[in-house]
């Protein structure tokens, strides 16, 4: 468990290593990883309870990334957890790393499942949760997913399930950017009134600036203690936080920093001078 | 002689049924067809391991996934069309890629949905499922064979799909028989010409066998019950003691076992290769015994493939 001061600061690392693995690759998806960074830094260091150390520590609480463009931020917060050297975060995507562009189970410890087609990892952590409550055992799943990637019909198949079957051991996050590769959200295909379709479905709804790591650490403390029916965490989030010229521009989902931009963006996160 | 029939299907129920009682990680999931795929008998006795998912096979394959991670073996269930089709690209990029311990059961496979038209024929569940690494395939020839296919694939780890038919086909199969996953049955011993079948379609092979007979031609019949992996060494033994090979697919000819048996012998012993099933069309409403003669795929059209072969044979 960190305080808050010190999770601000791992958030920072994480958004530097997602600037530098990205650029080291010269290829990869830095916009959507930056917005999920408190999410992730505050699931991993406080709230999940598994062992870095031992990935397949098999009373763990798991995690599933189903937006898998996003991995940067995932594997950037397991390495600042300690599931491995920050070092090997250079070789994302490059030929026979553990890395891969979208993650792999079959490669590297600690991630539950395969992903990349997008709106199949809320299934997967219903999948699970009712493993656990047939198992009856008290480990959890989190599910993180894109605004974008809820345009899938699967996830409203999955977002179906986990009320009928009162999976109260899932829970849900939706970064919602408002930003797609073709544009806004809004513009693409319209997710409004978001929490309120969530409600429509059964799920406890917790809206919350998913940038603000105490508001992080209390939307996941409210869905855990929420029985009866799985959560939904709808975080307000900002594409590219925290790199000034990123934020809120479509076109750095799959673009990333040269040089000289990473410089800029490493000043932007750490202050100039730092 | 009048011979046993029943559905695959039915095997596939009893199968599961046996399940419930031996293995208590065995969970069954299907997507609102329980009674058609026989997932209900299931159901009836395991009411807290069975789940159904609603008419959502992709939710559906997705959360067997899930419950592949939380050490349990679920078999997914529903139609072959919408289970190999609709949900490919879950079975492919969780369970697959993954290398997940998902069993996925497609019912109504080939030609025996006849009556619901070519919507509801999976006629392409085959060549999808077989091109996916990590997969097993299984195309069980009789309800016996099902029941032991069924019970069999839980006794591995990895993603395996099992295709079931819907109408009642003749039970030639013994319960005693052994049945082991990747190895092929020689089911009538020959020495001019092999057809190498799978599924409820090996039975109109025994019979082409016993006509060929009649007329002085030895024809082995191989039950390649698991297309993949496939048996390379009774196709190449087959290929070696015979010298001409009749594929038999219920399916589209591109990508089935027909397939598979040539891409392995051009590579190795190439021999001449006669392959029957469905040649690149979507079929139409009818009796699947109707559909079966209309589209080539009974005993005399194995018989006249087989003389065919024969006359290209040059070893």
């Amino acid at each position: 468990m960190e305080n808050i001061e010190r999770l601000k600061e791992i958030c920072k690392d994480v958004r530097a290593d997602i600037v530098r693995m990205t650029n080291a690759a010269a290829s990869g998806h830095p916009g959507g990883s930056l917005s999920a960074v408190e999410a992730m830094v505050t699931l991993y260091c406080n709230v999940m309870n598994h062992r870095p150390s031992e990935p397949a520590w098999p009373e763990r609480d798991r995690f599933f990334l189903s937006k898998g463009h996003a991995c940067p931020v995932t594997y950037a917060t397991m390495a600042r957890a300690g599931f491995f050297p920050v070092e090997e975060l250079l070789t994302l995507r490059k030929l026979g790393t553990r890395l891969q562009g979208h993650p792999s189970c079959m490669t590297l410890p600690g991630i539950e499942v395969s992903s990349g087609s997008l709106g199949q990892g809320l299934s997967v952590a219903n999948g699970f949760a009712l493993s656990a409550k047939i198992n009856k055992k008290p480990y959890r799943a989190y599910c993180l997913m894109g605004d974008g990637e809820l345009q899938e019909g699967q996830i409203w198949e999955a977002m179906m399930t986990a009320p009928h079957y009162k999976l109260d051991n899932v829970c849900a996050i939706v970064d919602y950017n408002n930003l797609q590769i073709d544009g806004t959200v809004e513009q693409v295909m319209g997710l409004a009134p978001l929490a309120d379709k969530w409600r429509a479905f059964n799920w406890h709804v917790i809206e919350c600036d998913g940038h603000d790591v105490s508001q992080m650490l209390a939307a996941y403390e409210e869905a855990k203690q929420t029985k009866g029916k799985p959560s939904a965490i709808i975080m307000k989030t900002i594409k590219g936080k925290g790199v000034s010229f990123m934020e809120n521009v479509a076109g750095w989902h799959g673009r990333v920093c040269n040089q000289d931009e990473m410089k800029l963006a490493l000043e932007d996160i750490y202050g100039k001078g730092n | 002689m009048s011979v046993k029939m029943l559905p695959t299907r039915d095997g596939y129920g009893h199968g599961l049924v046996e399940l419930g009682a031996t293995n208590p990680e065995v969970i069954v999931l299907d997507a609102d067809l329980a009674k058609s795929t026989r997932s209900d008998w299931f159901q009836a006795k395991y009411p807290d391991r069975f789940f159904d998912i609603g008419i959502a096979e992709q939710d559906m394959i997705g959360t067997a996934a899930g419950l592949a991670l939380g050490g349990k073996i679920p078999f997914a269930t529903t139609y072959a069309v919408f289970v190999a089709g609709r949900a490919w690209d879950q079975v492919r990029t969780t369970v697959c890629y993954s290398n997940l311990n998902v069993k996925i059961a497609g019912a109504h496979g080939g030609i025996s949905a006849g009556g619901d038209g070519a919507t509801h024929q999976a006629l392409e569940d085959v060549a999808l499922m077989r091109v996916l690494p990590n997969m097993t395939v299984i195309l069980p020839c009789d309800a016996n064979e099902a029941k032991k296919a069924t019970i069999a694939v839980s006794k591995i780890h990895g993603p395996c799909y099992l295709r079931f038919a819907r109408e009642a086909t003749p039970v030639f199969t013994e319960e005693s028989d052994p049945y082991v996953i990747g190895k092929a049955i020689e089911m009538k011993p020959g020495k001019d010409v092999t057809f190498i079948a799978a599924g409820p379609l090996l039975y109109e092979a025994m019979l082409a066998h016993e006509q060929l007979a009649a007329e002085g031609i030895s024809a082995r019949v191989i039950n390649m019950h698991t297309v993949k992996p496939m048996d390379e060494k009774a196709v190449l033994a087959a290929a070696k003691e015979t010298g001409a090979i009749v594929t038999i697919d219920e399916a589209q000819l591109a990508g089935g076992l027909g397939s598979a048996v040539a891409e392995y012998l051009v590579g190795n012993y190439p021999v001449p290769v006669e392959m029957v099933g469905i040649k690149d069309t979507f079929l139409e409403c009818g009796l699947p015994e109707e559909l079966a003669v209309k589209y080539h795929l009974v005993a005399k059209d194995f018989v006249l493939a087989a003389k065919k072969v024969l006359s290209r044979k040059t070893r």
